[in-house]
């Protein structure tokens, strides 16, 4: 039965009505940054205003000098199109004043991998790890055949060879200023090599079991540049703090009562060393004494990520690779890039367990964790804070990775699209792409705006065991069970 | 050998004899010589029982003082280390040695389209019809006999729906209908329970491929995704064949061996 002709044109009419409002409507909104505080006076905009031109808005509130690009963000939710559009869809209020945060994106932009440049064989064991130097011109990796390999990156072959080692070389490190490589072996030695000429500079031996981990004393620290000190963590349960000039021990740590698998040297002065033994403990790092211990785990702690991470791997290097030539210098623009990595705020840290959670802290503060992130059913094989500290990454045996609120923990979306257990990932250097390499030989390049895989890069012969991403975000290195380092560009 | 313990029962009242020790020992000393004596002498089946006891004594004394010695020998140093590297994550932790990346999806085509396999089990045993069907009696007197059960396990699919009753001429038992079969992989030795596709190919004739009917030396396709393996070009294989390997109307389950 149809309608009476009255009510069809009635109601015709309201629609007609309500298709119109949006168009020549206007909204109240207030900027204000990722802190909370308010930038400019509320404005009044039509409801049809787009990201780009409130991205020209803001910049010409905070009167920027260049056009600095930004991403908006309504009550957690990204403004992705038009503004009328984001609201009616959320279903968010007109009638009060909208809040909009504003979050600075990284200046520059890095391409997404795409394709193999080179594969380049040279090791007769698996490749076990792969690192750019900080400044993003060298590369070097350690295998299971003892040596540790300098490869040039423009002619994309081996340079050198560095021999030394007697057992598999398991974690390779670079200081912030580039000036020392250090490898860790399933002896227990670690060795020190010069990269520009891949001569052994020296041998630090005292762990009795193999090294797990590696990290270098960051450069904005007093005293830090030349670089002189570095932590190591291994399976004889202690963290030993190491001089590179002289190769001596300069601090045993030793509270672990099962082995340590993680050790980070903070941005704060603090040391922290993730174990076997589900804890977490915070060293000061001038006298080694103990300064806080973080239990929350209830299994094996695999893996911690420090959000000022990227900016104390790269010390003073911008991402063009450029770092000031004197020490000072140098060492102010370390202090500057650690400063807006932070932006006043403490470091955060998130450790990823075989308990199959996440756990952030906020190291300096508290020792109780600020959240507890679940959601994945396998062991937590890493997890990486991205370079501008918002999100937090965590790749596990479950075949996904997942990505995580950087701030407060909270979940985001999960990223499925392997078939094998997913080993490790990296951020390139402006925060919106990263890449996963995993067992099933496939590395995937995902975006992290829209949580989508962007490149699927197959092409190694067996699983992936490690993935590198450089500093300047040109390449993509990657090596594995085939033995075969393959590098990929643009 | 004495019978009874007079001669310690003489030793606990008397003591020993003063020149005890070292009669013992010189007496032990000569044992030796007394033995060698005896082994050249004896002849016969005793000869050859005492010399094969003999045998394996000096054997075993020359194992046990080289093993006393390695402690001075000097030993070339390992030179390399251990096969199969793993990184610092994956030590002591089990992991299962999974598949590696197999063959290509276009050599795979090309067999396909060839015809030609190799399979584990190139020949059969021929199943007669009168023991792959039962005959079963229909119509108001039961006199029909048109309509055929089938007696071996069947494979049906997702969507199988029976043609109407009265003009279904193959009944297949639902009894006997299997969508899993446990597959083995040749070089893992590891064995998986995989859902079954479909049945490719039934070596005893065309037509039991097309009933779905699974019996020794049919070519099944399974669902391999939770193998999780990739072909070279990044791309994922969910299905790949397998041989059966058992009679599954006797065991209850179907036994198949991956073909890689």
């Amino acid at each position: 039965m149809t309608e009476p002709p009255q009510k069809i044109a009635r109601r015709e009419a309201s629609k007609a009505k309500q298709d119109e409002a949006p168009t020549d409507a206007s909204i109240i909104v207030q900027f204000q940054s990722a802190t909370g505080e308010t930038t400019g006076p509320q404005l009044d905009i039509p409801h049809n205003v787009t990201p780009q031109q409130l991205e020209t808005l803001l910049n010409g509130l905070l009167s920027n000098e260049d056009k600095l690009p930004y991403s908006f963000f309504i009550e957690e939710q990204e403004l992705l199109g038009e503004l009328g559009a984001h609201l009616a869809a959320g279903g968010i209020s007109v009638e009060k004043a909208l809040a909009i945060t504003y979050q600075p994106q990284a200046v520059f932009r890095v391409r997404p991998v795409a394709r193999c440049t080179a594969s380049m064989p040279g090791h007769s064991e698996s490749v076990l790890t792969v690192q750019f130097s900080p400044c993003g011109t060298m590369l070097a990796s350690g295998s299971g055949d003892t040596t540790v390999r300098l490869w040039d990156l423009n002619t994309q072959l081996p340079k050198t060879e560095c021999k030394g080692h007697k057992n598999w070389v398991l974690v390779v490190a670079w200081s912030p200023d580039a000036q020392y490589l250090a490898s860790g072996d399933m002896n227990g030695s670690i060795l020190l090599w010069d990269p520009r000429t891949g001569k052994q500079l020296g041998a630090c031996s005292g762990h009795s079991k193999w090294i797990t981990s590696l990290s270098w004393q960051p450069a904005h620290r007093p005293g830090a540049l030349p670089s002189s000190r570095f932590a190591s963590g291994s399976k004889d349960n202690t963290v030993k703090v190491w001089d590179a000039a002289t190769r001596r021990c300069v601090l045993s740590m030793s509270n672990h009562s099962a082995m340590v698998t993680a050790v980070l040297w903070g941005g704060e002065g603090l040391i922290y060393s993730a174990s076997r033994d589900c804890s977490i403990s915070a060293w000061d790092e001038g006298d080694g004494k103990l300064v806080r211990v973080f239990k929350g785990h209830g299994h094996w702690v695999n893996t911690l990520a420090l959000s000022s991470g990227f900016a104390l791997r790269t010390g003073a290097f911008d991402h063009n690779g450029k770092a000031p030539a004197e020490l000072e210098e140098a060492r102010a623009r370390a202090a500057e890039r650690y400063a807006e990595a932070t932006q006043g705020k403490p470091e955060r840290l998130v450790s990823g367990s075989d308990d199959f959670t996440l756990c952030l802290y906020e190291p300096s503060v508290s020792k109780t964790a600020i959240a507890r992130m679940t959601g994945h059913v396998q062991l937590i094989n890493q997890v990486v804070f991205s370079p501008d500290g918002r999100y937090i990454l965590s790749a596990s045996f479950d075949k996904s990775v997942k990505l995580w609120d950087g701030a407060r923990g909270t979940f985001l979306a999960t990223l499925r699209g392997h078939v094998g257990p997913v080993y490790q990932v990296a951020w390139s250097a402006d925060s919106r792409l990263f890449v996963s390499g995993s067992k099933d030989s496939t590395l995937k390049v995902w975006d992290a705006r829209t949580r989508k895989l962007k490149v699927d890069l197959p092409g190694h012969a067996d699983e992936v065991f490690t993935v590198d991403w450089s500093a300047d975000g040109g390449s993509v290195a990657s090596g594995g069970k085939d033995r075969v380092l393959k590098l990929w560009r643009h | 050998m004495p019978q009874n313990e007079h001669i310690e029962l003489h030793q606990k009242r008397y003591g020993k004899r003063l020149d005890y020790e070292e009669r013992k020992r010189k007496k032990q000393a000569r044992e030796v010589h007394k033995r060698a004596a005896y082994a050249q002498k004896a002849l016969g089946l005793k000869g050859k029982m005492f010399a094969k006891k003999r045998h394996q004594e000096k054997a075993t004394m020359k194992k046990t003082i080289a093993m006393h010695e390695e402690r001075d020998n000097k030993h070339k140093a390992q030179d390399g280390a251990p096969q199969n590297a793993v990184p610092a994550y994956l030590l002591e932790r089990e992991q299962v040695d999974r598949a590696k990346v197999l063959s290509n999806t276009i050599k795979q085509k090309r067999k396909e389209k060839a015809g030609k396999w190799e399979v584990p089990l190139p020949q059969v045993r021929p199943i007669a019809e009168d023991e792959m069907f039962k005959v079963m009696k229909s119509g108001k007197r039961m006199k029909k006999s048109w309509k055929r059960m089938i007696t071996k396990v069947t494979f049906v699919g997702q969507g199988f729906t029976r043609k109407p009753p009265k003009y279904e001429r193959f009944i297949r038992p639902t009894g006997l209908r299997m969508t899993k079969a446990h597959v083995t992989h040749p070089e893992l030795k590891a064995t998986f329970c995989l859902d079954i596709i479909g049945v490719k190919k039934n070596p005893n004739g065309q037509m039991y491929s097309q009933l779905g009917v699974v019996t020794k030396g049919t070519i099944l396709e399974v669902n391999v995704s939770e193998l999780g393996l990739v072909t070279p070009g990044g791309k994922v294989v969910w299905g790949k064949y397998a041989q059966v390997t058992n009679n599954p109307e006797n065991d209850g389950c179907i036994n198949a061996v991956l073909l890689v």
